[in-house]
């Protein structure tokens, strides 16, 4: 019984090796923003063509770029999605390694909502008043150009308009991509209406930084976790907390939870798509150019993608929270996908 | 009386009260372990349940070789390419003609799942004849619908029922429900499809699939080599600095986070030997380094509980070693073995974060035909659905964590027959 096991199991993994040549699906990596976008068009790709569903990973932007750079070869992603423009390091590091043709794809944009629960009071806030009650240091409120460790406790005490309600925030860790695009929307763009903070980015760029990104640790903002859906409940379970999450949350949410009005707008569809709301992010995939011909499917996987039924404006990704590009953008985009110019930076 | 007795019987009443008091500990222990196990079970089983209902529209689709956009005589492909989703909303504004506003159509139109255009497809595929008629056919409706359906009697007064329905989508339902063109029944989707972004179409096949190859090449992997480790460190090896070295390496591993089995495939198995992303076979060789040392440690043990008289009585009658292991030793330790083995799979059944180094942490929608086929897992499934949008997703959510604790006592009864069936007592 023991060598029969023994040399089946040696058979197994044997023939098991054979087929390993070559991948007959589409590889996906990336960004776990574009992921809830990525995964519908592959969805119906597969359902629609002849071709398999595409496997798609959620391994944040970062990570994605890494696996897409590293090489050319069927062990290697077709794709990659990202949450923000490639980086002239990375795109340095795909030339180095072979990845010399790569098609770029500006897809639409995600909304960052600040919202709270529908059974309290909707707020009107700016993106000062975000980086003043969430900021590890700010401004010294006596005035001057010195910070000092955020003393503000209500948001009252940020901006005396607003209510006399304990500063309470519940958003992602640091970990995450939307925590990343918060910061740099919304803190920063509160940190630089301060004249010597925006002097300072010429001069010192890494205590700009430091300043503008590091939000506060003393418990006002709280850490709560990867999953947006655990934000919605918690803020329907305390009222008087705010929560920051994706746009497509704050969508399926609308009878749970209201988002907050960031300088006269508030996140929804129109606000995003006009470019009104202040935090909103681009949303990109990137294409192995090299890989079209070896890989079955990527050429249709694009024309799917950039089909008017997927990315239109009443399109299918829209109804998944996705916001659609202009029309102009959107047709010059295509076209550009569509003749796989190769991008270069 | 002696003294010695008076003062036993002077310090009984408390030694009596001691006793009756730890008992009482113990039974308050069991009990706050066992509420929070109902708590559990019961929260999780109670949130499943919309999820196992499907609920179904019926409407009247007029299948028109025009206005499908297919030929008199259509191929497989003009078919396959068709336009279904325009017939099915024509069927929708036929049923309510009175809804004009563009809005209010898309309202309407958002009834009926994404699915239902798939459904029509496979419809006529099955027998392209019935192009040109009209046909009445039952089609899956959105999740917003059946959690609604699932959770009031009358939609038109839903309290405060949470749900994205407007009044006017409510009232929609309430005329089709009056008609009988809304059923609901068992979700049959919900165990024969793969993942899918839309609530009411995903599936756990897929990952219960996925789960399955991963385990087979667990089993495949560290069941022979690790009996083997087993059998020469117990009967053959000398007892020496070497072995003692190895003893302690094992228990070791045994308590290594899981993560660096990930990091280790990631290095070994796919940046060297470049294996494929994503396939059951390295999910499964890299748990079986997870459950190798689980594996050695329980059959050790079940070898070490067979009698020395059996290995004497055997050597008595002039059995070789290795005879003396493999006709006797081995077969009389296998329930234990099996039992040890079963709890290491069962282990490695609940594992993600090695999975999430490799690449299964994926969206998945064909079922994974063999072990090189990208697949995912049944906690991996739970963890990618309780981290979308969708609301329904909640219901599935706990639906997979069922299907996953069903998978779970399935193979602990699989170890419980084997050791009741097999065991010998001495």
């Amino acid at each position: 019984m023991f060598n029969r096991l023994a040399s089946c199991s040696c058979a197994a993994l044997m023939l098991a090796s054979a087929p390993l040549m070559a991948r007959d699906n589409i590889s996906i990596v990336g960004s776990s923003t574009v992921f809830p976008f990525a995964t519908v068009v592959a969805e119906r790709f597969g359902k629609i063509t002849d071709f398999k569903t595409p496997t798609i990973e959620s391994t944040g932007s970062g990570g994605g770029m890494k696996l897409f750079c590293k090489g050319l070869g069927v062990d290697t992603p077709d794709v990659t999605n990202s949450s923000r423009r490639i980086k002239k390091s990375e795109f340095d590091q795909c030339q180095t390694n072979g990845v010399t043709d790569i098609v770029e794809a500006l897809i639409g944009y995600d909304g960052i909502a600040v919202a709270n629960s529908n059974k309290s009071e909707q707020l009107t806030l700016t993106r000062k008043d975000l980086f003043l009650a969430l900021a590890k240091d700010v401004p010294d409120p006596a005035g001057g150009d010195s910070t000092v460790a955020n003393p503000y406790k209500t948001w009252k005490d940020v901006n005396p308009e607003l209510p006399d309600l304990a500063i309470e925030v519940l958003g992602p860790p640091p970990t995450s991509g939307t925590r990343d695009a918060f910061v740099e929307l919304a803190m920063e763009g509160g940190c630089k209406t301060f004249d010597f903070i925006k002097a300072m980015k010429n001069s010192d760029k890494n205590a700009y930084k430091g300043l503008c990104h590091t939000i506060r640790e003393d418990g006002a903002y709280v850490e709560a976790g990867e999953n947006d859906n655990l934000i919605v409940q918690k803020l329907e379970a305390n009222p008087d907390a705010l929560g920051i999450f994706g746009f497509s949350f704050l969508e399926q949410n609308s009878d749970k939870v209201q988002s907050s009005v960031i300088e006269g707008f508030e996140a929804d569809f129109d606000a995003i798509a006009d470019g009104d709301y202040p935090i909103s992010r681009p949303l990109y995939f990137y294409v192995k150019k090299q890989h079209i011909g070896t890989v079955p499917g990527i050429k249709e996987y694009l024309d799917e993608f950039t089909s008017d039924g997927a990315w239109g404006e009443d399109g299918y990704l829209a109804d998944k929270g996705m916001i659609p590009l202009s029309d102009d953008e959107r047709s010059a985009m295509s076209a550009s996908v569509k003749g796989l110019e190769s991008l270069s930076l | 009386m002696s003294s010695t007795t008076e003062i036993v019987q002077a310090s009984l009443a408390r030694r009596y009260k001691a006793e009756s008091r730890f008992r009482l500990y113990g039974i308050v222990a069991i009990s706050i372990s066992l509420s929070f196990l109902a708590f559990l079970l019961i929260s999780i089983t109670y949130k499943s349940i919309p999820a196992f209902y499907e609920t179904q529209v019926q409407l009247t689709v007029n299948l028109d070789a025009e206005k499908l956009g297919v030929g008199a005589s259509p191929d497989i492909k003009a078919i396959k390419t068709a336009n279904y989703s325009g017939v099915i909303k024509g069927a929708l504004r036929e049923q309510f003609p009175d809804v004009k506003k563009r809005k209010a159509k898309k309202e309407l139109y958002s009834l009926v799942s994404v699915g239902a255009q798939y459904q029509l497809r496979d419809f006529i595929l099955e027998d392209p004849s019935v192009i040109g008629t009209e046909q009445t056919i039952w089609l899956i409706a959105d999740d917003e619908l059946n959690g609604l359906v699932t959770a009031v009697s009358d939609v038109t007064d839903i309290g405060d029922t949470p749900t994205r329905l407007s009044e006017q989508q409510r009232g929609w339902i309430n005329t089709l429900q009056q008609q009988d063109q809304v059923k609901t029944g068992f979700n049959y989707t919900f165990f024969s499809a793969g993942d899918s972004r839309e609530p009411e179409l995903a599936g756990i096949k897929a990952a219960l699939i996925g789960s399955a190859w991963v385990l087979l090449v667990t089993f495949l992997v560290s069941f022979p080599v690790a009996v083997a480790a087993a059998i020469y460190l117990e009967e053959f090896a000398p007892t020496n600095r070497w072995t003692d070295v190895i003893e302690v390496n094992i228990n070791n591993l045994a308590a290594v986070p899981s993560i660096v089995f990930g990091l280790l495939g990631l290095a070994v198995f796919i940046n060297f030997f470049a294996l494929p992303r994503s396939a059951p076979l390295i999910g499964g060789i890299v748990l079986s380094l997870m459950t190798l040392p689980t594996i050695i440690i329980s059959s050790r043990a079940a070898l070490k509980a067979v009698p020395p008289s059996i290995r004497e009585a055997a050597q008595g009658l002039g059995a070789s070693k290795v005879q003396v292991v493999f006709h006797h030793v081995l077969p009389l330790a296998m329930p234990g073995i099996l039992t040890g083995t079963i709890i290491g799979l069962a282990q490695a059944l609940g594992e993600t974060a090695p999975l999430l180094m490799i690449g299964m942490v994926a969206f998945i929608v064909d079922i994974p035909q063999s072990i090189v086929d990208p697949a995912t897992a049944l906690p991996v499934q739970v963890f990618l659905w309780s981290d979308s949008p969708e609301r329904a997703f909640v219901a599935k959510t706990s639906a997979a964590i069922v299907v996953l604790l069903g998978f779970l006592v399935v193979m602990n009864a699989v170890a419980v027959f084997l050791r009741k069936r097999f065991e010998r007592r001495w």
